[in-house]
This record gives C-alpha cells, structure tokens and sequence, in this order.
C-alpha cells in the first residue's frame, strides 16, 4: 500500500509535467474512442443502407444466380421455405423478390430497366424506398398494374405520376411478356445507377406478366442484428428444401462493401498507429526525466536497503497511474464527443453528393460500442506501458554508490 | 558594442549547444518530431495519390478534361440532344487550343443490347477508335480479342464483367437496340471483336463501343455527334489544373453555335467537391499529429527551462534583459523543430521516391478499388502544398506552443532562483 502512495505523491511533485503527459493521453485516448466510433457508425451505417436497399442481410438464391442472374434461375414454391425462415430465432423479415431486365417506354420514349417485383406490405417495413419516395407514393398490399420508378428513369422516360408506361421483356418460359402499367411514385435514393434503372410493380404482377407460376429469384432475409447475419445462414442452411439453393450473406452479395470498409480500416490502423507512436515519444521524456532527476535519491534508497525491483515496480506504478487517469479522462471526453455527434451528426458538407453515391446520408452519426471505447485505450495503455518501462529499467543497472554521487 | 546580426548569431550558435546540453533528451523529442512530420508527409503523399488516381480515372471513363456538347445533353442524354456539324466546331476551336491537345468525337446513347436469351440495358457509345488513346479507357489496349478497327462495319467492344454477364464469348454476335432522332426504334446486328478492363466495375457493365460512322448511319444523324471531347497534354490532372480561363475563352468564341463547354470539374461536381474538401481533411490530420507531438515538445522544453533556472537567474543578476531570454529560448526551439523538420522530409522523400517507388499494391481489394473507381496501384503523389502545409503547421504551432517554456524562462527572478538551493 505505502508504494501505491509513494507513487501517487511522486506524480505531484511536478505538476505540471504530469499534467502536461496526462494530457497527451488524454488526447490521444479521447480522439481514439471518437474516431472508432465515428469509423464504426459510418461502416454500420453504409452496411445497413446497402442491405436495406438492395441485397437484405441474407439471401436465398438458385444456384449460379449471384454470378448470372438469368431469368430461368428460380426457387420454385418458395413460399414454404418463407414460413420457415420467418420462424427462425434473429430473422427480422424475409420477403420474396423477382426481377428482370425489360424496355420501359413512355410516349414517345424508351430505354432498359431492371423491374423488380416485390410485396409491398413487407418491403414497408424493411426497405428504405418507402421512405425515399418524392412524389406520389409507394406500392400498397392489393395494387396492381402499377409501378414505382427512379427520378431519374422517369426523367428520361418524360413520364410523371399518372402516366402510363409499357413494360417489355421476356417470360421465364421465353415467351413474351408485355403489360401496362401506371407511375404511381418516383423515388430518389441519391444512388444514380439505382436511380436511373430501377422499376418497381407488385409481385403478383410480376408472377403473372413473366409467367413466373409462383416462383421467385430471391429470398431476401432481414436478420434483427447486423450481427445474426451468419447465425441465420447456417440455420437457413439447414433447413429442407434448401437443397440446390446457395444461402449468402451482405457481404458475399456487395464483396466491394465489405473490401472498402477493410481498406479504410487499414488506412485508419496505419493512422491511428502514427498518432500513439508520436504521442509514447512524447511522453517519454518525461518518464526519464522522472527517473533521472531522482539518481540520488535512488541511491540513499537503495544504500539503506531498498531493493532495485521495488523501485523499478514504484516508477512503473507512477507512469501506470498517470495512464489511468490520463485514459479515464480521454474515455470520458471521447464518450461525451460522440454522444453529442451521435444525437446531432456530423455534415459530410460538399462530400455528401459522392458519399450519396455509396447509400451514405448527408450527415454521419458516430455510433458508441464496447470495441469503440476499449481498442483505442487498451493499445494505448500497452504502448505507454513500454515506454514507462525502458527508463525504469535504467534503475536495475544503477549503482548506490555512483547514484548517490548523481 | 556587439552589432544586432552579430548577437543573433551568437544567440542561434548558445541555442544549438544548448539543444544538445542533454543529448538524450533532445533526441527523443526530435524523434517524435521526425516521426511526426515525415508521416504527415508520406501519408499526404500517399492520399493524395490515391484521389488523383480517381480523378484520372473518372475523366478517362469518357469524361475527359473539356466537353463540348448541346447544354441540355445532361439531363437528357439522347440523341435529339446532338451537335449536328462537327466538323465546323471542331475548326473553330482547335485553333485556341494548346499544341499536344486531342479531340475525341463521340456519339453516347441508351440502348439494349440481346443475346438469343439474354437483354440487358448498356450505353452505345460510337467512336473512331484512332482518336481515343491518350483520351479515355478504350483508348489502352484490350483485354481480348481485337479493338474495333475505324469504321468497321460490324464489330463491337464491350466490357469483360458484361461479356461474362450474358455468357457470351468473344466473335459471337449480339444486337443492339436504340431509338433515332423520330424516336423510331432502330437496331442492328454486330459481332463482338474484344473486351475490355476498367477501373469501374460499372463501366464495364454500361459501355458498349462501335465504330462511330455505323452508329450514326444506324440512329441516321449524318455526320451529328453528341459530344466532342478535348484532352490537353498535362502532367498530371490534379488540382494544379485550372482550366477556367480556357474553358471561358472556348464558350465565348462558340457562343453563336448554342453548345458549351464545360470542364472535368463541372462534369463531374461530386467529385470535385470531394477534392476542394481533400485540403481540409489533410490539414486537420496535420494538426491532430502535431497535438500529439505539441505535449511532448512543451514538456522537453520546460524540462530543460527549469533545469537551468539558475543560469537563468544569473543572466539576469548581470543585466540581461529577459526579452532575451525568452529570445534564446525561442531560438532553441526553432532549431529544434527546423532540425526535426529537415530530417523528417528527408526520411518521407526517402520513402517516398526509393520504398514506395513502384506504388502500393492494392490487388487484394479489387472488389472495392472497382466499386469507388481507384487504381489498383496507388503512386505517392507528392505536392507543394501538402509539404508546406505539413512544415507550416508543424513550425508555426510548435513556436506559439513554446511560447509557454520560453516566457516561462524570462520571469524567472534571480532571487526566486536563488532559493532554488
């Protein structure tokens, strides 16, 4: 207990100098724990756009349908294996969809779409594009003969809400399928391909215009945490009637999300590193110097008895303590910076317009989680710990004699 | 007397051996400076690779430095939206622009493309393959098979990713659809000739390319064109390029015709947004890495201040003003950070022009360099103002933040120094 307070006393006998370094941890563990949770959030948040837009946590595909999707490439009766997933433990939802490429053409124009078919009442409720509609609105239960389109689709097709559009492709039978139908939405994603390209109309149209009879391109799953993801797909695997479908989660559907947000986290790795490196060398001088200064009280120590290991652990629960507090308080300012970012978010400013390219909004909300506020301290407290223990270690070497000399 | 200049030079001369009074000391803290600023560096070189390596690319992905087209062509790319006598435009322009300088004529339209089982949605693109290298993508050589020749009658290039979209292979034919100037759908049967790679996975889904002369007698516009597309002989396409003045100069000579010319940076706003934010983003980096080296700096100098609170005392005792002393003081740390700052841009050039010489190898991402359009190789791109803004701030902060060791030196008193012991 008298080392933990000599210890203590030690780090007030110069103030300054120990606030001086207490504050260089301060900052470092402070601008670790925002910087992760802003990195973590911003890569949660571009996770969670991409799957509620378009590829869902999970899917179920027919075989060779992720690298060619063919329109023969179907899961038959799939209306059993969506009872089944929906009972599954960590699956939020799962909806059944079907798409194509067709021509869309309004009066007097026409160009390529991908037409999707889907049901409405549950892409309500786990699809952003209910809530990206900016005119008209988005498909109900019970529509039929009608479509919701991209702005910029619709820009170029010259149609509005209202207004007739003819859709030709071709049936899964090969025939071909033509029908009518009426704009009643346009939505804007900010994603230009989506929203050039993108069609919507109800999944019983699309049974019935493609010659479906009832089967469906893929099974999209909604899991209840971003981190059920896998959990599912290897129940979904299991189940019957699986066979001959492949089950792939977000990241094997969009491997150039999961990539991107690797190649950012390796960027912020060799940053991050940059910053603790600069900061230990730092904060060295002031262990030595705390060292130093003392030779000659080392040596009365250590002339009356004092066992050098004793006061190698003294100097070493010195620069301990003046970590902890350092990285208590850099916690506690990190925390507070990101609850306050994570309620009002931080402008992307004239970054917005590219970001909204990759489904990111406008504004981005730093997200607080255990691995957020313990990666950047825990790394922190290992490095200072180092450099605390090459000067206390100059203490073993020492002589009482030459010590007390100074 | 000892002459203003002379007492300088004597005062940097003190300073210097006073720096390495503790030698140990002084090298700890000069490697955190040299850490410090050589990484600032590197990786402002790295970054700034990295966004130009996307610029470059953006504007080679049919874009180019300088377009001229009908002012509604971007909201409504199709075919009515075209440049009916190229020709005459193209004369009255070369004329303003610089030597070196190449000009593309394209036509870009939405079409279809099918298969005997497959349809998919591309962008016709019609061009004389000749005018292209040095110009876009398609310019480089193919990936397979053989580029278009010009005008050849029937071939086509398209993307690898489309080629294994549709399951096709390379002398199999496809049909594309269009729409002509009536609004008449139009369409035409070619043999796919080659394929080729880009740094968008996009790219090589949307773009189909054909020889120019055949997409005009297919969409019968004569010899119209939707864009014509001017590159300039540059180094490099960064932002030392300003092409405003140009750009002005070539919509005052057309102004007549009713087409404009816009450059890279009007065409492509996003990510020139992206680029005006870069600065920023690199400045704030540099003055968070100098936070952290700002503690250890003050902490070094104040150490080395109280230590010599007794020389201090005694100048002091014998007249010497304590502006001088904080002078002194100051003139350390400049030294001390002028000597960190030297070593540091020579250890970053090192690493910059012998370690990363041949670029960083970013193929294990291919996935993701496609989805945000970045080269596969990022080369350190070195500029000016990431060098100076790195030095400045490091300079500048570091100065005003000694100011606290250096005015705590001049109010040191003889008698307080005496009492300490």
């Amino acid at each position: 207990m008298g080392d933990y307070l000599l210890a203590w006393r030690n780090i007030w006998r110069n103030s300054r100098r120990s606030i001086l370094t207490i504050l260089a941890i301060v900052f470092a563990s402070g601008l670790l724990v925002f910087m992760l949770s802003f990195q973590f959030g911003a890569y949660e948040d571009m996770i969670d756009s991409s799957v509620r837009l378009s590829t869902g946590h999970v899917q179920v595909q027919a075989e060779g349908y992720q690298k060619r999707p063919e329109m023969h490439k179907v899961i038959e009766n799939p209306s059993p294996l969506l009872e089944g997933i929906a009972g599954l433990e960590g699956v939020y939802a799962v909806t059944s969809r079907s798409e194509t490429f067709a021509l869309a053409a309004g009066a007097e124009r026409s160009r390529g779409v991908m037409v999707s078919g889907v049901r409405a009442g549950v892409e309500r409720r786990i699809s952003s594009l209910p809530g990206q509609i900016r005119e008209g609105r988005y498909l109900q239960d019970g529509d039929s003969d009608v479509a919701v389109i991209g702005a910029l689709g619709a820009e170029r097709l010259k149609i509005g809400v209202g207004d007739e559009c003819t859709l030709i492709g071709q049936g899964r039978d090969g025939s071909v399928a033509a029908t009518v139908v009426i704009i009643v939405g346009i939505f804007r994603t900010g994603i230009d391909e989506f929203d050039r390209s993108a069609i919507q109309i109800p999944f019983s149209d699309f049974d019935s215009v493609f010659s479906m009879e009832g089967s469906a391109h893929r099974l999209v799953i909604i899991t209840e945490n971003l981190a059920d993801d896998r959990p599912v797909a290897a129940a979904v695997r299991m189940m019957p009637g699986v066979e001959g479908l492949v089950v792939l989660t977000w990241d094997e559907l969009t491997p150039g999300l999961r990539q991107s947000i690797e190649l950012d986290l390796i960027g912020g790795v060799i940053m991050y590193a940059i910053l603790v490196i600069v900061v230990a060398f730092s904060i060295l001088n002031t262990f030595f110097m705390a060292i130093f200064e003392r030779t000659r009280e080392f040596g009365v120590l250590m002339a009356i008895g004092t066992k050098p290991l004793r006061l190698v652990k003294i100097m070493l629960l010195e620069s301990l303590a003046m970590t902890c507090v350092g990285l208590a308080a850099g916690m506690v300012l990190g925390v507070a910076a990101t609850l306050f970012f994570s309620y009002y978010g931080i402008s992307m400013g004239d970054s917005s317009e590219l970001m909204a390219q990759y489904g990111l909004a406008d504004r981005l909300y730093p997200r607080l989680s255990v691995m957020s506020i313990l990666i950047g301290p825990a790394i922190i407290s290992v490095v200072t710990f180092i450099t605390a223990l090459v000067p206390a270690l100059k203490i073993v070497s020492m002589r009482p004699v030459a010590a007390l000399r100074g | 007397m000892i002459s203003g200049t002379g007492a300088k030079g004597m005062d940097l001369s003190i300073a210097w051996r006073n720096l390495w009074r503790n030698p140990r000391r002084t090298l700890i803290i000069l490697t955190a400076v040299v850490i410090g600023i050589s990484s600032m560096v590197v990786l402002s070189a790295l970054s700034r690779g990295m966004v130009d390596g996307m610029v470059d690319n953006a504007i080679s992905n049919l874009v180019g430095h300088i377009r001229i087209q009908d002012p509604e062509y971007r909201v409504d790319p199709s075919i009515i939206r075209r440049i009916s006598q190229p020709e005459q435009l193209i004369s009255d322009v070369s004329r303003m622009l610089p030597s070196g300088t190449r000009i593309a004529r394209r036509i870009k339209v939405d079409g279809m493309l099918s298969t005997s089982r497959e349809h998919v949605g591309v962008v016709i693109v019609g061009i004389n393959p000749e005018d292209e290298p040095g110009v876009s993508f398609i310019g480089r050589p193919v990936h397979s098979g053989r580029m278009i020749s010009p005008g050849e009658s029937n071939g086509l290039v398209m993307g690898q990713a489309l080629l294994e979209r549709i399951g096709a292979e390379v002398g199999r034919k496809v049909v594309l659809a269009s729409q002509n100037s009536e609004w008449e759908n139009v369409s035409r049967s070619f043999r796919i000739r080659g394929t080729y790679r880009a740094e968008l996975a996009q790219t090589e889904k949307m773009y189909v390319f054909v020889s120019l002369p055949v997409l005009q007698e297919m969409l019968e516009v004569g010899n119209g064109v939707t864009e014509i597309t001017v590159n300039l002989e540059r180094g490099r396409s960064g932002d030392g390029d300003d092409m405003t003045g140009l750009v002005s100069e070539l919509n005052a000579k057309i102004r007549g015709s009713g087409y404009v010319a816009e450059d890279w940076r009007q065409m492509l706003p996003s990510i020139s947004a992206y680029l005006e934010m870069f600065n920023g983003y690199m400045l704030i980096w540099f003055v968070v890495v100098f936070i952290a080296m700002g503690f250890g700096i003050v902490n070094t100098m104040l150490m080395a201040v109280y230590e010599r609170m007794r020389e201090f005392g005694l100048q002091r005792a014998i007249g010497m003003r304590s502006s001088r002393i904080v002078r002194m003081v100051m003139a350390e740390i400049l030294l001390l950070l002028l000597f960190g700052s030297l070593v540091a841009n020579g250890c970053a050039l090192f690493f910059i022009n012998i370690v990363l010489a041949s670029g960083i190898d970013l193929s294990v991402f291919t996935e993701s360099t496609k989805m945000w359009g970045m080269s596969r190789i990022i080369m350190p791109s070195l500029s000016a103002w990431d060098l100076y803004a790195a030095n400045g701030v490091v300079l500048v902060l570091g100065l005003l933040v000694g100011l606290y060791p250096a005015l705590r030196a001049g109010r040191f008193t003889p008698v307080e120094t005496m009492r300490h012991l």
